[in-house]
């Protein structure tokens, strides 16, 4: 029997709730700054998202700084790893994908501002309903059987990377009541060290959900969260064809210059 | 110094985007002297996590980070995964845990450095995590001297039978179960 107690207490939080959590966690971020650089990452404790409560590390990292260290190299990919077409996401199928056609690009760059060169990029995304094509997405919102949501590509010798693809729509989840996460790209980065790994999500300039989101919330400086957010780019959209978005994207790490000396 | 771009969580929906066939088997078709690394992601709750990502990187057995490309070939006239070539060691592996928090890992020995590097992703993880995987019969080294012993433990493989490690990831605990993470700075 289910007493009216009960019922209040198992009450799924809303959004007012993670609303007031997430602006305690944004004052408590300011004072203690203070002066002090702001954090550059999200905070792996960021308990207005719920999934993060259990799966953040309680113990303190350790410091590494082994000039030896391994992770200093990183994983090489080449042309056998990607074809052509990978990049166009709107091509991997018999019609074309529903929605409104993009192309997303940009560079990576090591945070001395270098390329970095032939490494390999990877995009995953919900199609224009906001909707995976994966089983577990229970969102009752149509798949498109033109378009399956996932790309990668090889950077140039600028770093530059390319992909053609369709707007992803925003998506409810489960995280509180009424939870909708601001259309996001998934991206996958590598460096020329294992430590320079990234994977991040790229989201659109205006999105009115970005205050309501704990992901894109967990960072909880300003200026690093809009780090995140592509430009719209005129110049790069293409007349009657395509909307065109800059992104380019920094990767963080030990930058290890003697990796690139053995290795160009 | 330009500011990183931060880290967001790989999320629920990377299984159709980022595994791939053979992710799991670095070690060349066949070689005889492959071994086998598994075990199961654990969260604060001591439950295992069904949606995570292991990536390994690593030296060959030379001791060669030099790696090779080919993890991920694809074939240029269907665009479907080939898998990769059976000959090249390319040092990188990539798995998702299975349905019971569960990875395997198929690799040769890393020569010296005698370590295997691992990055954590999963829903839920907002920025990755890296550790390492250390054989038993891995020298110690600087890492390894450094740690408490209680500590030291969580990065050391134990030996299961014949060339099988068992190495389970705990994300959040005490000191005695929580994995070390690393910190590159
Ligand atoms: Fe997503």
């Amino acid at each position: 029997m289910t007493t009216s107690i009960e019922r209040v207490s198992a009450a799924p939080l809303g959004q007012a709730d993670i609303d007031r959590e997430m602006a305690e966690l944004r004052r408590t971020a300011d004072a203690a700054g203070n002066g002090a650089p702001a954090p550059l990452h999200p905070s792996r404790d960021y308990p207005p998202y719920r999934s993060s409560v259990l799966r953040h590390p309680k113990q303190p990292l350790v410091v590494v700084r082994d000039p030896e260290a391994v992770e200093l190299t990183g994983p090489v990919f080449g042309v056998t790893d990607v074809t052509d077409l990978d990049s166009d996401l709107t091509r991997q199928h018999v019609g074309e994908p529903l929605g409104e056609r993009i192309t997303v690009t940009g560079r990576v760059l090591d945070r001395q501002g270098r390329p970095v060169r032939g490494q390999l990029v990877e995009i995953w995304q919900a199609n224009a309903s906001g909707r995976y094509a994966h089983q577990r997405d229970q969102h009752p919102a149509p798949l498109d059987p033109n378009f399956t949501g996932v790309g990668r590509c090889l950077t140039d010798d600028e770093g530059r990377y390319h992909f053609t693809t369709i707007k992803p729509g925003p998506y409810p989840w489960r995280n509180h009541l009424n939870a909708w996460r601001p259309a996001h790209i998934h991206f996958s980065l590598f460096g020329t060290a294992f430590t320079q790994r990234l994977v991040t999500q790229m989201y659109f300039p205006g999105d009115p959900l970005f205050s309501f989101d704990p992901i894109y919330q967990s960072i909880t400086d300003e200026r690093a969260r809009e780090r995140l957010i592509a430009t719209y780019d005129h110049d790069q959209s293409s007349p009657e064809w395509s909307l065109g978005y800059r992104w380019d994207i920094v990767l963080d790490g030990p930058a290890a210059t003697w990796i690139e000396e053995g290795r160009s | 110094m330009t500011a990183p771009t931060p880290s967001q969580t790989v999320g629920p929906f990377y299984g159709y985007a980022l595994p791939f066939p053979g992710g799991g088997d670095v070690a060349p078709a066949g070689h005889p002297d492959t071994i086998t690394v598994h075990g199961y992601v654990y969260d604060g709750a001591g439950q295992p996590i069904p949606d995570s990502l292991l990536e390994f990187w690593q030296a060959g057995p030379d001791g060669s980070t030099a790696g090779a490309p080919g993890s991920l070939r694809r074939d240029p006239v269907t665009g479907a995964v080939l898998g990769r070539n059976g000959v090249d060691f390319t040092g990188f592996g990539r798995v998702p845990t299975d349905a019971d928090g569960h990875y395997a890992l198929r690799t040769l020995p890393p020569g010296t450095p005698g370590y295997l590097s691992v990055c954590v992703f999963a829903r839920g993880l907002l920025h990755h995590l890296f550790t390492r995987i250390y054989l038993p019969e891995s020298a110690e080294d600087q890492l390894l001297a450094s740690l408490e012993p209680r500590r030291r433990a969580t990065l050391i493989a134990r030996p299961e039978r014949d060339r099988v490690y068992r190495f389970d990831i705990r994300v959040q605990g005490g000191p005695e179960e929580e994995t070390v993470f690393l910190d590159f700075g």
